[in-house]
């Protein structure tokens, strides 16, 4: 099978300090390999290297050390270019061109051209949900419209590989909603997805596979399931209409939070099945209110190793 | 093939900007200067004024020019620096000197129809002029009032033009707009006074003086060159030799900066 994404060593050192520059370690010996086919999730806390690598591959910063493939291709070649696309964090396009225009000159960038190229470029525009707007001046367009467009742009070639540094930025609660079913259908169409993010749970929606970066190194790749985690530890259960003389007698009361009136947050390990639990709660008249299970969030998972880590002094050498 | 079509874009992309951010405003102020100024000589220069308007059309050409030229220059590229909206452009199958050579080129393009608009309006004016002026007052003037020799100067001033945007974009590539405007001005102040620098050592004693002016005198470029706007309105021959050679020197000056830009921008790590 041949390798979407393949980096090796991949280093990269940022001078920092304005008067005696330094070599400042925003990544350090990344090496990845990413198959075709695969939703991959780039994931890390603010400062971890992501966007550094992402850049590194669009090859619009040099590797300090280490080498990047695409598709068997060093980075930048520009007929790998030609079969990937690239949404930045934090797009941002022409002030004065229409949404449109800049789409339509970037389909032109990949041989579009007459009516082939508006249907392209309207099918994209429609896709990702800007309307009659489509016509107004970028600089009238909205955070989330932006990040919608720079969407589109990054589609606009029908990539084989595309590559997604925080596509959920700035967008609603439906704009995310959207992004992963986009996400799911490139996925469906065969195409390798490689995004970077810090929430946990549009890794866990979309993700065939993740990698966690933290201080510049990466820390874990696998499957979700396999990194354990964010294996479940055990259930949150709550529940209301319910007496504490009930809890009590049931011998959960050190493991009950009250809530509210007659509402009850009851923690249970793993090996205590809710069910059962929940069962005998219903015969004296509680009602369930949720169930949820309780796992590591990215969140404790990114504490737990950035105590761990060397503090970032360390990383600036010299 | 695919060269030509991004350089294309990208180039298009610059001219719709430009346009759109009202660069084109400046024509307004043309022609208002050049009728204003026009009416008003009309009742006190007799038979002098067409020179006048000539003189001050094509200065105004050249000035309205190299602002455009610096204005614009200097954002190009770093601009899309700043902005980051180079990050997009940069991941579509287009090579660096390619962004370079089009963005240069939109520019040009900018210019090339503020020029052309600016030196029809000058003709319209200096026709009516001709057409309004009695018979004695024509026959004392040195050339036509519109004078196809004034071509000649239009198309040194443009070919200069060019070359003052090569170096606003050649500061672009790696400085801050304010830094390239000084830099960027300076070199046209200077390029300006610099045949005088081939002679500096009649001027003073120290060699070594002397040969760092040598020295720079072929660095800069030559401007006072490309201005003939004197002898054409004067009427004074501009040879088709002279023509040939200034414009020879300005485009091999042109390459010679944009190669430099794009070895430049090719090397440079957008942070
Ligand atoms: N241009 C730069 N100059 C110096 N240091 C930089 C530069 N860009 C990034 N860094 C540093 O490199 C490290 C990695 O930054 P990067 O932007 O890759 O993080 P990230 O994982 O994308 O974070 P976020 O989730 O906030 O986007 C950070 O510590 C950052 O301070
Ligand atoms: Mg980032």
């Amino acid at each position: 099978m041949t390798l979407a994404i393949r980096t090796t060593d991949l280093t990269k050192d940022y001078a920092v300090g304005f008067w005696r520059k330094r070599p400042y370690r925003a990544l350090d010996q990344l090496s990845l390999d990413v198959g075709t086919g695969d939703v991959f999730g780039f994931l890390g806390p603010n400062g971890a290297g992501k966007t550094t690598t992402l850049k590194l591959l669009m090859q619009l910063t040099f590797p300090t050390r280490g080498r990047a493939e695409i598709l068997g291709r060093p980075v930048g070649d520009v007929d790998v270019k030609r079969r990937i696309g690239y949404l930045p964090e934090h797009p941002y396009f022409y002030d004065y061109l229409t949404a449109e225009e800049l789409l339509g000159g970037f389909a032109g960038m990949f041989g579009y051209r007459g009516a082939e190229r508006a249907r392209r470029v309207g099918t994209l525009l429609d896709e990702v949900g800007i309307g009659p707007e489509r016509r107004l001046a970028l600089r009238k367009f909205s955070k989330g419209m932006i990040q919608r467009v720079g969407l589109a742009q990054a589609l606009i070639n029908d990539p084989e590989v595309v590559f997604l540094d925080e596509p959920m930025s700035g967008l609603d609660p439906l704009g995310r909603r959207e992004v992963r079913r986009l996400i799911l259908r490139l996925r469906d169409q065969g195409r390798t997805v490689f995004f970077s993010s810090h929430i946990l749970a549009d890794a866990e929606a979309l993700c065939s596979r993740v990698a966690i970066l933290v201080g510049g190194r990466l820390r874990t790749v696998g499957s979700l399931s396999d990194i354990t985690a964010f294996h479940v530890r055990g259930w949150e259960l709550v529940v209301s209409g319910v007496e504490e003389p009930v809890l009590m007698r049931m011998g959960l009361m050190q493991r009950t939070t009250r809530i509210g009136e007659e509402r009850y947050a009851i923690e249970l390990p793993i090996d205590e099945p809710p069910d059962k639990v929940l069962s005998d709660l219903t015969v004296t008249g509680a009602r369930l209110v949720s169930l949820n299970p309780i796992r590591d969030t990215l969140e404790d998972f990114f504490v737990r190793q950035v105590s761990g880590v060397d503090p970032p002094e360390s990383r600036v050498k010299g | 093939m695919r060269t030509s079509r991004v350089v294309a874009i990208v180039a298009f992309n610059v001219f719709k900007e430009s346009v759109r951010d009202k660069v084109l405003y400046n024509l307004v102020f043309f022609a208002v200067l050049l009728i204003a100024t026009s009416l008003l000589l009309g009742k006190l220069t007799a038979g002098q004024e067409v020179k006048i308007i000539k003189d001050l059309g094509l200065a105004a050409i050249s000035l309205f020019g190299v602002f455009i030229a610096i204005f614009i220059g200097i954002g190009l590229v770093s601009k899309e620096v700043e902005r980051r909206s180079i990050y997009s452009i940069l991941a579509k199958p287009i090579r660096r000197h390619e962004f370079i050579l089009g963005k240069y080129s939109g520019l040009v393009l900018t210019l090339l129809v503020n020029v052309a608009i600016m030196s029809i309006a000058l003709y319209l004016v200096l026709g009516y002029m001709s057409w309004t002026e009695a018979e004695e007052f024509k026959r004392a003037w040195d050339a036509p009032a519109a004078d196809p020799a004034m071509l000649k100067a239009i198309a040194l001033i443009f070919v200069e033009l060019m070359l003052v945007t090569a170096v606003a974009l050649f500061f672009s590539t790696f400085s801050s707009p304010i830094l390239s405007a000084v830099f960027t001005f300076g070199l046209f102040i200077a390029g300006h006074f610099n045949a005088d620098l081939k002679h500096f050592e009649g001027v003073v004693d120290s060699r070594v003086a002397a040969s760092v002016a040598r020295g720079w005198y072929y660095v800069l470029p030559n401007l006072a060159a490309f201005d003939v706007k004197a002898q054409v309105v004067h009427a004074q021959p501009v040879t088709a030799g002279y023509l040939g050679f200034t414009v020879a020197y300005g485009f091999v000056y042109i390459a010679m900066v944009l190669l430099a830009a794009m070895w430049i921008f090719s090397r440079r790590d957008f942070k």
